[in-house]
């Protein structure tokens, strides 16, 4: 399996962690010197075998990696047009790409020291992902998540509770995803010298954006290869949903350089017209945010607007810097999916081939269908499937029964 | 005369063999006519006063200053609020020094250059972007410097050597000590740590250096004027804004009272 990993870091932001414009370590005081150290703590174990033999390790044996990419023909039969390949990240342990990152954060964590971790959440699948890490390794865990997230989420909630991790609820802002943020940025600054912050997305201040990208990165690099190999050739098309950017990063990064066209699907709420949605690349401009300049929803005075969107895993005002630096460059093609469209996507991709996909992931589905039925037969349309929808059973139920 | 101003101040304090007194509160907070006077009383007492931006997103602050942002907010002020706030305290106290402090993403918004130059013809006399560390201040020094606008800079208890190098080589006004690794509004460690850690910058800066985040009482405050250029309070001046319930009569003379009790704290046993 290892060697379909490709190490040598490309695309590097500068020594301050600058994508173009965009990035930075916009900062408190307090938290520059813990993220030097963890800069410093990540670079060195990037350059070390042992930290990539145990990483391996852990993504083969405990995560479940390769993942396969499979060929959903009923899917493509159904919608006409191109055929639609699946990356499945739904298939990992714990049922989400999420646990790349915090594997290979939990490592680090380790290398360093730490006896406890703390994370955000917003669908609950990070934290999930952290909880499980910290288990595994003996670690404290305690958890930050928006009140109304927790409502939402409630089956995740009580999975990191099993695990043995603490809950937070985070009633400031808007009881979502970016305040749960807030919050554990608080409480880094208080207990960096024990605690290691595992961020995510790529999101936050460097090293976190680069990081998280490098630790997504075998998403992309096993899709790559696996497309060679199964369908002879690269896809036309990759298809990744943005919230933060997390899996959009993990599956475009090995796609870039090549005539790959690379496709973030944003949430677009009740639409974008509507003010309701979650796209801070389609309507978002340049801010300053959780210790990065990137595009954010803000209002003209820069007060962070509250976001909409089924999913709370999209539910986010920002982005990651690096996707806003590819926006700008055009090395992105920017489209979005509604609530309704991501629904409706859930629900063919359940009938068609058996597959209950995550709210989030849904929406790349629906783009990724989208496009799809306006390409040619022999084309190829690869979809991140990023994770798999039991979480979100209960929300999808509620929708239906009112529709009903 | 107002580029100045900073300096002045802290050269006054010291032939008065004082520690200035820094005071923080959000503007708006809890409304922003209450606001107004609120600062007005402040000012009467503190020698630089550090009017807050309200934000979104305060990732720095801690409760008490989260909610006073929240207040701020939902009272509708908006930055336009801010500069005439400033500028009205500034009109009725022209020795105060005015610090506006917040997070980048206030200034980023409408630009640094439109910023320096409204807040600066409103009368401040330095900025604090709690989120803008030296490495990232290239973005808006040209614009503060244009306009003779201080930037203030924090130093916390885990800024190394290279670190309290970088931030002395680009402070200017006074250089903010956080006494501890929290939020605004935290506990307080050991006053002798505080004190040893000051005296260590003292020996690498000639430019005054303020201590604050969780200094409370009139004790602490006094025991940190003793070897500090500057005590920041900010904390538990909001709080008796938040303990106002919002009507003004509440809050304005405990405000008045406490200002008062923390500015005779800023003196200095004789020598």
């Amino acid at each position: 399996m290892k060697e379909l990993y490709d190490l040598m870091i490309t695309h590097m932001p500068d020594a301050g962690g600058h994508f173009g414009r965009f990035g930075g370590k916009f900062a408190a005081e307090t938290l520059m010197q813990p993220l030097q150290s963890l800069q410093d703590a990540f670079f060195t174990a990037w350059q070390d075998p042992a930290f990539h033999a145990e990483r391996f390790d852990l993504l083969e044996h405990y995560v479940g990696r390769a993942t396969p990419l499979y060929h959903a023909k009923r899917l493509s039969e159904e919608n006409h047009g191109a055929q639609i390949w699946l990356k499945r990240e739904d298939l990992t342990h714990t049922g989400a790409h999420k646990i790349n990152n915090t594997i290979g954060q939990g490592l680090l964590a380790k290398r360093m020291g730490k006896k406890r971790v703390i994370a955000e959440t917003g669908a609950g699948q990070h934290g999930v992902a952290t909880a499980t890490v910290a288990a595994m390794f003996g670690m404290d865990c305690d958890v930050y998540m928006g009140r109304e997230d927790m409502a939402r989420q409630a089956p995740n909630v009580f999975r990191m509770q099993l695990l043995g991790a603490n809950v937070i609820p985070v009633d400031g802002g808007t009881a979502t995803l970016k305040d749960a943020l807030n919050e554990a940025l608080r409480d880094w600054v208080a207990s960096c010298e024990n605690t290691f912050y595992i961020i995510g997305t790529v999101a936050g201040p460097h090293p976190y954006p680069l990081m998280v990208r490098q630790f997504h990165a075998v998403i992309g690099q096993e899709a790559k290869a696996q497309s060679l190999m199964q369908a002879g050739r690269l896809p036309d098309i990759a298809v990744a949903c943005v919230g933060g950017g997390s899996n959009a990063m993990g599956l475009f990064h090995a796609f870039r350089d090549t005539s790959v066209r690379l496709v973030a699907v944003e949430a677009a709420g009740h639409g974008l017209e509507t003010g309701q949605h979650a796209a801070s690349l389609a309507k978002g401009r340049a801010g300053i945010l959780h210790g990065n300049l990137t595009y954010l929803l803000e209002n003209d005075e820069g007060q962070i607007k509250a976001t909409h969107s089924i999913s709370a895993g999209l539910d986010y005002p920002g982005v990651g810097p690096e996707l806003a630096s590819m926006h700008e460059a055009g090395d992105i093609e920017l489209t979005s999916a509604s609530d309704d469209q991501a629904i409706a996507a859930f629900q063919t991709l359940t009938r068609c081939e058996g597959i209950i996909p995550a709210l989030e992931s849904s929406h790349a589905l629906a783009a990724g269908m989208r496009l799809a039925a306006t390409m040619k037969p022999e084309e190829i349309v690869m979809i991140n499937l990023s994770g798999r929808g039991d979480k979100d059973i209960n929300t999808v139920m509620n929708i239906l029964e009112k529709e009903d | 005369m107002a580029n100045n101003l900073l300096d002045q101040v802290f050269s006054r304090c010291r032939n008065e063999n004082r520690a200035a007194l820094v005071g923080y509160l959000t503007a708006g907070d809890p409304n922003i006519s209450d606001s107004t006077l609120l600062l007005h009383h402040l000012a009467i007492h503190a020698d630089i006063i550090e009017i807050g931006m309200p934000f979104s997103d305060p990732m720095a602050d801690g409760a008490v200053i989260q909610a006073a942002s929240e207040r701020a907010l939902a009272s509708g002020c908006t930055l336009a609020d801010v500069f005439s706030l400033t500028q009205s305290v500034r009109r009725q106290h022209p020795d105060v020094g005015i610090v506006l402090m917040g997070y980048a993403n206030t200034p980023y918004s409408i630009g640094f250059e439109s910023f320096a130059a409204q807040a600066a013809d409103a009368g401040a006399n330095g900025v604090l972007l709690v989120d803008i560390p030296p490495e990232e201040c290239g973005i808006c020094r040209e614009a503060f410097q244009q306009h003779q606008l201080k930037q203030i800079f924090l130093l916390s208890p885990t800024s190394s050597e290279d670190r309290i190098q970088r931030v002395i080589e680009v402070a200017s006004g006074f250089i903010y000590y956080v006494a501890l690794t929290g939020v605004t509004g935290a506990e307080l460690g050991e006053t002798s740590v505080i004190k040893a850690r000051v005296e260590i910058l003292r020996q690498r800066t000639s430019i005054p250096i303020c201590v604050g985040f969780g200094i409370k009482t009139v004790e602490k405050a006094h025991e940190i004027a003793c070897f500090s250029d500057g005590v920041v309070i900010g904390s538990a001046f909001v709080s008796i804004v938040t303990a106002s319930d919002t009507k003004l009569f509440d809050a304005s003379d405990p405000l008045l009272k406490i200002a008062c009790n923390m500015r005779s704290a800023m003196k200095r046993p004789k020598k």
